[in-house]
C-alpha cells in the first residue's frame, strides 16, 4: 500500500524558503498569493493492505526519523481516505 | 590521554580535527568509524563537521542512528567530554544529546567566513582555557546553522548557563548584523545541563595557526587537554 507523507514547518516557525518564494511570486505579479509554506513530500510503499496498520507504521516512521516534531508537522495520506 | 574523532560517510572536517588534536596539540588521536559500536579507550570525543549522509532529510537526522551514536550517548551519560562541531552539533541535536533544533540560515545562503564570538560559559571541558573577555575570531561554514529554541527553552538555557558561545561584533556586542545565520539569541554554541557535551557551529579546528587567519581555535583544544589532565 502506498502512503504519502507531507511534512511542513510548524506555523510558529519562520520558513525562510517559503518567505523567499512568496516574495518572488509577488514580484512576478501573483498578488493573490498571500502566503507560501515549503515542506517535503515523502512516499512510502508499505507491505500491508490494512490502512490502519499502514497509518500506524507511517506515523512511527515520522516520529522516529522522517519529521523533526520539534519544528515540523506531518500529515499522512492514504489512498481513498481522509487525511490526519 | 586519547581522543576519538567520529567519521561518518560525508564527514569532511575529520582530518582537520585530527590534525588540530594530534599535530597541533600532541594528543594521541584515533578515527572511529560510524559503524563501530564501541569508542575504545578514549578520554574525549569529537564529532566533526561535514555533510553526514549528504544532509539528506535533515542535517544529522540519519547519522544520529549510526551504531557509534549509542556508544557516544553512553560515554556522555558517564560525563565523558563530547564536542560536536558544525554538522557534529547538528547530529547532537538530532540525537537529543543537546536541546533545540537547527534550521536553514535565515538568508538562505551557505555562509563561510570568519565571525566573532564570546564565550559565556567556561565551565565546560572545551572552554575553560578561553581568556575572560576575549573576543574570539573563528570561521563558520554552514547552510543550516540557524539554531532555534522556543521561549521556554531559551529561558532554561539562559538560567542554567547552557549558552556557551554567542556571535558578536568586534566590540563584543550582540548585534543582528553580527549573527551569520539568524540563530535565536545570537547563539553559536550550547552545552547540555551537565556541561560535558558541547555543540558549536564555528570551526575551532580551522583556526589553530596564525597563518590560517587565527589561532583562537586552540583554546578549545587546550581546554580539553587541561580538563582531561586534571581528571586523570
Amino acid at each position: 500500500m502506498q502512503v504519502d507523507i507531507v511534512i511542513t514547518l510548524r506555523e510558529s516557525i519562520l520558513d525562510p524558503k517559503g518567505k523567499a518564494s512568496h516574495h518572488a511570486l509577488e514580484n512576478l505579479g501573483f498578488k493573490d498569493v498571500t502566503a507560501v509554506r515549503i515542506g517535503k513530500f515523502i512516499q512510502l510503499e508499505v507491505d500491508t493492505d490494512d490502512p490502519a496498520k499502514a497509518r500506524e507504521i507511517a506515523t512511527a516512521a515520522c516520529e522516529k526519523l522522517l519529521a523533526n516534531t520539534v519544528m515540523e508537522n506531518f500529515e499522512i495520506r492514504l489512498p481513498d481516505s481522509t487525511t490526519t | 590521554m586519547k581522543f576519538g574523532v567520529i567519521v561518518f560517510p560525508g564527514s569532511n572536517c575529520d582530518h582537520d580535527a585530527y590534525h588540530a588534536l594530534k599535530h597541533e596539540h600532541g594528543i594521541d588521536t584515533t578515527f572511529i568509524w560510524h559503524k563501530d559500536t564501541e569508542l575504545g579507550n578514549v578520554d574525549g570525543v569529537i564529532i566533526p563537521g561535514g555533510f553526514s549522509y549528504g544532509d539528506y532529510l535533515r542535517s544529522g537526522a540519519i547519522a544520529r542512528f549510526s551504531p557509534v551514536m549509542n556508544a557516544v550517548a553512553g560515554f556522555s551519560a558517564k560525563g565523558g567530554p563530547v564536542l560536536g562541531i558544525c554538522n557534529g552539533f547538528q547530529i547532537l541535536l538530532e540525537a537529543q544529546l543537546l536541546p533545540g533544533t537547527m534550521m536553514a540560515n535565515e538568508q538562505l545562503r551557505f555562509t563561510c567566513k570568519f565571525i566573532h564570538l564570546v564565550c559565556q560559559n567556561r565551565n565546560t571541558p572545551f572552554t575553560a582555557e578561553i581568556p575572560a573577555d576575549r573576543i574570539l575570531s573563528i570561521p563558520v561554514a554552514h547552510g543550516e546553522g540557524n539554531y532555534y529554541a522556543d521561549d521556554d527553552l531559551l529561558k532554561k538555557l539562559e538560567d542554567r548557563g547552557q549558552i556557551v558561545l554567542r556571535y558578536c561584533n568586534e566590540k563584543g556586542e550582540f548585534t543582528p548584523a553580527s549573527n551569520p545565520n539568524g540563530s535565536t539569541g545570537n547563539i553559536a554554541g550550547i552545552c547540555n545541563d551537565k556541561g560535558n557535551v558541547v555543540g558549536m557551529m564555528p570551526h575551532p579546528e580551522r583556526a589553530v595557526e596564525e597563518n590560517l587567519g587565527s589561532a583562537d581555535g586552540r583554546y578549545f583544544f587546550e581546554s580539553a587537554l587541561a580538563h582531561i589532565a586534571s581528571a586523570t
